[in-house]
Order: structure tokens, then sequence, then C-alpha cells
């Protein structure tokens, strides 16, 4: 995601290549989008022009979200116990924390 | 049905395809499992982490750390591949306009479309590992990354469309499939895709070769004819005999690779024979034979001094297909300037737009 462009930045010295796109697909009504892939496009009418050739061929969805790689911010997998770990001791968020006495309906 | 890592109960489909589906579902499960011992803490042996997660048969993703070798290995695997996907569109371009019917113009047209997605997924993949897409087209167009051999060799009748989709596509399957099952995510993912449009690639080509083998005379000595010229070329298609493999130790233990060059040129040859049977067609060599102590079929390797000359720039079409890019990539500069100027201009607008 975005730590591709960062490094594609440095490591290229061509001129003004055209910028990444990151494409979501929504396969159909209800479901959500799903990260499909990526593609390059000078802007964001071509973008989604041809991530409806490139990841819409065979009938693989119903909508499709384009967004510049450089708008995405992503968790590195060093803070992954910062970021996600505070979860584990909170157990009461979820409902199975709970003890249900016997012989209670629709709870 | 081939494969040793896993049973053909594993392959709900069965054949190729049933093997990407069993691949798919792996690498569901391995993203489900936890990783043993955790992400590595601030000062956690990176190199350690980085060969349980290989070794758990999990993926390793573009913001894991990783051996640089295995970087350049990876952006030089997949780079060779993209670039065999868009230089491959050229063999088979040629025949679009004298395809010998409007249906068979069309998948024709459908599948090199195709062609160049699977240049674009691969491209996309390499650009995770930190190199830009123009960076990787700037080596192929100077000469200094590969494509695969098989695209040097000249389209010379509508049979070799044919041969294309059942030899090439087929031989490129049977390589693909395990890629499938590749420790590097966005590489497996994108091979997943790839091989399940492959498929139609192979299929296609095989029903032209049908068709034409069962057919008048001359039709059945052209899909001969093509099966004669693409034979020996797709075989070569695997690589050099495991003996002479540079890369293939270092790619297997870091789970690139999953199968030896020679073990996948043995499994495509027991594959095709049977398949050559049903054509009513032959395979072009005196010596193959069925060995009942190996179960597996005894054949002619390639000549593999004609693969290094090939490789080397020296095939009947090298030339050729890289001037073809060249020109396309020059005469096409002034269409990606306009693009970008007129997406500077919008974004110009858009932004008075909101200050008005």
């Amino acid at each position: 995601m975005s730590e591709r462009s960062e490094q594609a930045g440095q490591l290229t010295a061509k001129a003004e290549p055209s910028p990444l796109w990151e494409v979501f697909v929504r396969a159909r009504r209800g479901l959500s989008h799903t990260h499909v892939g990526s593609l390059h496009a000078p802007d964001a009418e071509l973008a989604l022009r041809n991530a409806r050739d490139l990841y819409t061929r065979r009938q693989e969805g119903v909508s499709i979200w384009v967004v510049p790689a450089s708008a995405i911010t992503a968790s590195s997998p060093d803070e992954k116990d910062a970021f996600f770990d505070p979860a584990a001791d909170k157990v009461y968020r979820h409902p199975t924390f709970y003890e249900v006495p016997d012989g209670v309906a629709h709870l | 049905m081939y494969g040793n890592d896993f049973s053909p109960g594993d392959a709900p489909g069965g054949g190729l395809l049933g093997e990407v589906e069993a691949a798919e579902a792996a690498l569901r499960d391995a993203a489900e499992r936890g990783r043993r011992g955790g992400a590595p803490g601030a000062d956690g042996d990176l190199a350690e982490y980085f060969a349980q997660v290989v070794d758990a048969d999990q993926k390793i993703e573009p913001r894991d750390w990783m051996p640089e070798a295995y970087r350049k290995t990876l952006i030089r695997q997949i780079a060779q591949h993209a670039h065999s996907e868009i230089i491959g569109m050229q063999p088979e371009g040629n025949w679009i306009s004298r395809a010998p019917s409007l249906k068979r113009k069309a998948i024709l047209l459908a599948k090199v479309q195709d062609e160049a997605g699977h240049g674009l997924y691969l491209y996309a993949a390499a650009e995770t590992l930190g190199v830009s897409r123009d960076e990787l087209v700037d080596l192929l167009l100077a000469g200094r990354q590969k494509y695969s051999s098989i695209f040097n060799y000249p389209t010379l009748t509508w049979a070799d469309v044919g041969a294309i989709g059942w030899l090439v596509d087929g031989a490129a399957i049977v390589n693909q499939v395990p890629l499938c099952r590749c420790s590097y995510g966005p590489y497996a993912r994108a091979m997943i895709r790839i091989c399940k449009e492959e498929s139609f690639h192979q299929r296609q080509g095989y029903e032209i070769l049908h068709t034409l083998a069962h057919g008048t005379p001359a039709q059945k000595a052209m899909a001969q004819d093509a099966v004669d010229r693409w034979w020996y070329p797709s075989l070569a298609m695997f690589g050099p005999p495991d003996t002479d493999s540079t890369h293939s130790a270092q790619s297997m233990a870091w789970k690139i690779k999953r199968f030896s060059n020679d073990e996948l040129r043995q499994r495509f040859v027991d594959m095709c024979v049977q398949q050559a049977d049903i054509l009513g067609l032959t395979i072009p060599d005196p010596d193959l034979r069925w060995n009942d102590e190996r179960q597996s079929y005894d054949f002619t390797q390639p000549d593999y001094d004609e693969l290094m000359r090939v490789i080397s720039g020296d095939g009947p079409c090298n030339r050729q297909r890289t001037a073809h890019r060249r020109r396309a990539h020059a005469e096409g500069a002034w269409v990606r300037e306009a693009a970008t100027a007129y997406a500077a201009k919008r974004a110009q607008q858009r932004k008075e737009k909101v200050a008005a």
C-alpha cells in the first residue's frame, strides 16, 4: 500500500511516473468492497476505467473504488503488539465473557 | 493430477484448476493460523522470525523484514514473469487480424487482453518489493532483464495459435500452479488469479487443435506441423536441467519454488502424452516411451544449447520482439505526456473551484 509509493519514489529517478492507485471491488450487493490489487494511471477517471478492464473482466464486481496509494497510511508489523494486543486483556468486550444462568431465554 | 505435497482429495475441482483452488484454501488457512512465536519484539531476531514464517508455510508480506537476496530474487523472477506476459502478446497478436472466424477472433482478443492484465498484476506484485514499474520496463527495453525464451519463436500459421494455447500456456500453468503456494504473499495471490484465467487459454488452444486435427487433411497437417515446431521450445520453458540451474536450491529453501525444473518438465510430458492422443496428433519425439519402473514417460530432452542461444538474444525473433516493444514505448511517449498534463490541468481546475 502506501509503503510502495514511498519506496518506489526513492528508487525512481525518472520524471513523473503516473501515480499508483489501490483498487477495491464490491462483488455483489450487500458485500463489502475488498482490495483486489493496484494499478498505475494518470488520474482517477482513467484509474477507474483501467480497474474496470483489469479487475472485472469476468463479472467480479458491481462497484469499484480507486484510491491513490499515497493517501493510504498502513500500520507497521513492528507496531503489531502495541496496536492490536490490548484487545486480549479486554475479554469482557465479547458477549461470550458473560455467564448466563440456566433457563434464561432470548438472551 | 500432480503435486506431492497434497493428495488428490485436497483438490475439489480436480486437475490443475482444483490445485489452484486448493492453494487458495491453503492461503486462507495459513492466514487464520497464528504465527509461531508471535511478532518479533523491538530487539527480536528478524532473520529468525522470517525463517519461522516461511517454515510455518505462512506468507511474507510487503512490510515484513526479508533477506535482501530474497527481495532481489523475487524482483528478478516476478519482473521476468511480467515481461513475458507483455512480450507474449506479440506472437498471438500477429494472428488477430487473420483469425479464421469471428468467434476465434473474439476469443483471441480476449486472451491477449488477459495477457496484458497478467502483466499488470505481476508488475503490481513486483512493486510491493520496492521497485517501480517504470524502472522494470526500462530494464526490459534495455535488454537487461529477460522474458521467457518461448516468445522468440515465430507464429507461422493459424495452428500455431492453437499450439501456443495447448503447449505454451500448458507449460506455463504447470510451472505456475506451484507458485500459487509461493512464500511471498502478493506473488502467490497474483498467481492464483492468473492460473484461473490461464486455464481458459490452455483449453481454447486445445480446442483449436482438436478442431483442426478433425478437419480436412490439410488442416490436420497444419496442426501437426505446429505441434512439431512448438514441442521442444515448450519443454525448454522449464529452464535448464537441475544440474545447471543456478537459482534453484536457494529458491526452494525459501519456498519461492516448490519443484525443480526437471520435475515440472516430467509432469508436463506425462500430461501431454494422453492429451495428444485424444487430439489424434503425434508428439515429435521418436524416443518417447512409457517407463514402467519410473511410472513416467522417458523423453528426449530439448536442445539446451539452443535455449541458451535464445535466452542470450540470438533466437529467431528476439530482435523483432524487443524492437516492437521499444517502438511502441517511444511512439507512445507523447500520449503518456498528454495524459499527465491533462490530469494536472484537471487537478488545478478542481483546486480553483474549491477555492472559489
